[in-house]
């Protein structure tokens, strides 16, 4: 016998999903007109029925939030406003393996990365933003900062709570109310975040939340008594969005795509590169907007670094996201499936070399397996394109600064990794990159002290860190 | 000797060899061993595991305190651990000082324990610092005595020192006594060495230089065997075996005390060097403490509950 490891599943029991949800408004859930069904994209199970809001629903959200900031948020203290954010930040810990095995059951991902990165990331988020509350005078943001008012809040499903964590905080931190879209495939865990406010005793109407498709999303964009967008998502739908709110007094923060460049240097320590080249692209199935999705390789190490990468790949665990071994867990969805199955047909056609280890995908949901495709340029469209999923195109380069040249050639901008022993060069090539986050000999490292977020088309503002405070305060630049 | 046809024995040859490997990054080797610590071994496998490990376990014993009574009763337990169930494996060796060894030896001998082998330690153990001609004498001492297996330190001071063809020749030399009669295993003290640069550095040095086993540490310093080291230690076997075809066992010691640390090791193996690495032949764990708690935990397995310390023996 081999050391194979038994199946270690995380019980399901500790989560209590209702058959079916409304929205939370002013304090209070209410029932939904219409409904769609959620899934386990791990077996394509339906978990619940999610309400679509339409624009009576989403009209008493604003309704709601613009109450609440005028007649009590407004008007609390930033201490006490602290006070509320300590209190959910403690509530998410204590409740921290329900939301791990909630996110796993409706996201697909893994439960070793809902348990050791997303929960207690979101909780972090709201312990950073909850030390922000009583000391706005002090950010360097002027000496009086004043929250905008209603903030609509529009969040992904790649990191579900992690994302609403992201909004959140600071907009309650800085005294704005919000009306927050968790994303159609996975609403649950917003919901339960729902019941944290009323655990926390949150006044009413200071978080609203609604479900609903991207009709849902169109309405809190669009809407007259919404003061600020702040959207997580696609650089297309992003782009609906700047020109939506253009001609309005909205301001605006938007985390779209992106195409991150991981530049692997010939001095780079080698085994440790590739597991930051597997945290880039195959962390969370590669459903991250930040994902190192290119590998960049100086020619004179490329061979070695891809045979061990692909020794290192076949060790990669696929399947159940509730079993505590598992390392790549489902795509959310089917329609994000079939995108990724596309480009990688394109890359096929193009020429590029596919590669994937020998993996048992199971039979029902959605699984793609770890891929690479080397003998890629900048030409292609695996080059160019932003895939989220777990596809890696690999490209080579001779000189630093063909390597600069490289990861700089793409409309996008958002993330970047350096790999080198070598401190001079890891520095400089970090001023050479237009991106918003660079990471050097790590990858996809968060910490909500840092702020994030994009150049070019991946976005606008930065969350996170004191910069992330000025997107939700008047008179303020968020770049 | 060719030493594989890596180096040719000069310190030119050995300074280009060794300088040729890639750096370890330290943020990243401690990253990869805490993640490969969350793994989750269950029923089956920890089964599995408690029976592989306990055929790993170098019984150990290494005091000043020793006396022939104690290393008798140490092999009595080595040949069968839990003596009220047959099934349960011979550990993987006796380790004990030179004095010890035809003491070990005789009685193993005498209790139908041919099958496992005594290893000494050797070449000034734990501190290394004596002449050469004192190391090569402790060690013929030895292999006399009965010995099949020589644990050696290397000499930390010249590593240090960056006199690293002495350190190279010392255990090409005591490789040469070794001869066919015992197994060479290589001690670093890597709580000496102490950045995961010099332990990778150490661990070509050793395998170049004709060692069998690397071992982490003498158990006499700490830190010892940490999970990260043994990964690093892991990843340069891995990496030998496709420069030469030959594989290299590795020995962490010291610092492993439980079932549930023995089980993270052979994580740690199975995910770095591979399955081939999941036997006693090329890999052993250095202890004293944890075959009483690997024998526990294999009872609680079969009975569903906790058995009081007294169901196994002290020494």
């Amino acid at each position: 016998m081999s050391f194979e490891y038994a199946p270690a599943p995380e019980s399901r029991a500790i989560t209590n999903i209702k058959p079916k949800y409304g929205h939370f408004i002013g304090g209070k859930f209410v029932a939904g007109s219409k409904h769609f069904p959620t899934i386990n994209p791990a077996t394509e199970e339906i978990l619940s029925q999610i309400a679509l809001a339409g624009k009576s629903e989403v009209d008493a959200a604003v309704k709601a939030a613009r109450k609440a900031f005028n007649s009590t948020w407004s008007k609390t203290s930033g201490k006490e406003r602290g006070k509320y954010l300590f209190r959910i930040a403690r509530i998410l810990q204590e409740r921290a393996r329900e939301f791990a095995v909630l996110e796993t059951l409706d996201n697909g991902k893994p439960i070793r990365e809902s348990r050791d990165t997303d929960i207690p990331l979101a909780a972090a988020h709201f312990f950073y933003h909850a030390g922000w509350a009583d000391k706005l005078e002090y950010a360097g943001l002027g000496s009086s900062p004043k929250p905008l008012g209603v903030a609509g809040q529009i969040i992904p499903w790649n990191f579900p709570l992690l994302m609403l964590a992201w909004k959140v905080a600071p907009a309650l931190a800085t005294g704005n109310t919000v009306v927050l879209k968790p994303a159609e495939s996975t609403s649950l865990t917003a919901l339960l975040f729902a019941e944290v406010c009323q655990q926390a005793e949150l006044p009413a109407g200071v978080v609203n939340i609604v479900t609903g498709d991207g009709s849902t999303g169109a309405l809190i964009v669009n809407h007259p008594g919404i003061d600020k967008i702040a959207f997580t998502g696609s650089t297309e739908v992003g782009k609906i969005i700047a020109r939506s709110v253009a001609p309005t007094k909205k301001s605006v923060t938007l985390e779209l795509g992106g195409k991150g460049a991981n530049i692997v240097f010939e001095d780079a320590a080698i085994d440790e590169t590739v597991e930051g080249i597997i945290d880039g692209i195959f962390f969370n199935q590669g459903h991250v907007c930040c994902a190192g999705s290119r590998l960049l390789l100086q020619e004179n190490v490329a061979e070695e670094v891809l045979h061990k990468l692909k020794n290192r790949m076949e060790k990669i665990r696929v399947g159940d996201p509730l079993d505590k071994n598992t390392d790549v867990g489902a795509i959310n969805s089917k329609e994000q499936l079939a995108k990724i199955v596309e480009l990688a047909k394109v890359g096929d056609s193009e020429g590029g070399q596919r590669w994937s280890p020998a993996c048992d995908l199971p039979k029902k949901g959605y699984w793609f397996a770890p891929t690479i495709f080397t003998g890629v340029t900048s030409a292609h469209r695996i080059a160019r394109e932003e895939i989220f999923g777990p596809v890696l195109s690999v490209l080579t380069f001779r000189t630093p600064q063909e390597a600069i040249e490289k990861a700089n050639n793409t409309p996008f901008g958002l993330s970047a990794g350096i790999w080198g022993e070598k401190g001079s060069k890891t520095l400089w090539a970090a001023q050479q990159l237009r991106a918003g986050v660079i990471w050097t000999n790590s990858f996809n490292k968060f910490d909500p002290t840092s702020p994030f977020g994009g150049y070019k088309e991946s976005g606008w503002g930065r969350e996170g860190g004191r910069h992330g405070l000025a997107a939700y305060l008047k008179g303020v630049s968020n770049e | 000797m060719n030493f594989y046809g890596l180096v040719d024995g000069s310190e030119a040859s050995l300074k280009t060899y060794l300088n040729k490997l890639s750096g370890v990054d330290q943020v990243g080797a401690n990253a990869r061993a805490a993640m490969l610590a969350t793994r989750s071994i269950k029923t089956t496998s920890k089964r599995w595991a408690i029976d592989t490990a306990i055929s790993m376990v170098d019984l150990t014993t290494l005091e000043g305190s020793d006396t022939v009574g104690k290393v008798q009763a140490l092999c009595t337990k080595a040949v069968r651990p839990d003596p009220t169930d047959s099934s349960v494996p011979s550990v993987g060796a006796i380790c004990v000082y030179n004095d010890m060894v035809g003491v070990a030896r005789k009685h193993l001998d005498l209790i139908g324990g041919e099958h496992v082998p005594v290893a000494a330690v050797s070449t000034a153990f734990p501190s290394g610092r004596a002449s050469i001609e004192v190391k090569v004498l402790d060690t013929q001492d030895a292999i006399n005595a009965g010995a099949s297996e020589i644990d050696m330190v290397i000499d930390r001071g010249a590593f240090l020192e960056g006199r690293l063809i002495d350190v190279f020749n010392e255990i090409v030399t005591i490789r040469q006594v070794c001869g066919e009669k015992a197994h060479l295993k290589v001690i670093f003290e890597t709580g000496e060495l102490v950045t995961y640069d010099n332990v990778r550095k150490a661990s070509f040095l050793a395998m170049a230089a004709g060692a069998d086993f690397i071992k982490t540490s003498t158990g006499k310093v700490a830190p010892a065997a940490t999970a990260p080291v043994v990964l690093v230690m892991l990843e340069a076997v891995r990496d030998f075996y496709e420069m030469t075809q030959k594989r290299i066992g590795v020995k962490p010691a010291g610092g492993i005390r439980n079932t549930k640390d023995a089980i993270k090791q052979l994580v740690l193996v199975k995910e770095t060097a591979g399955e081939e690495w999941l036997n006693s032949k090329l890999f052993r764990i250095g202890a004293s403490a944890l075959l009483n708690d690997l024998l526990m935990q294999r009872m609680k397995m079969d009975n569903g509950y906790y058995a009081s310390p007294t169901y196994v023996s002290v020494d």
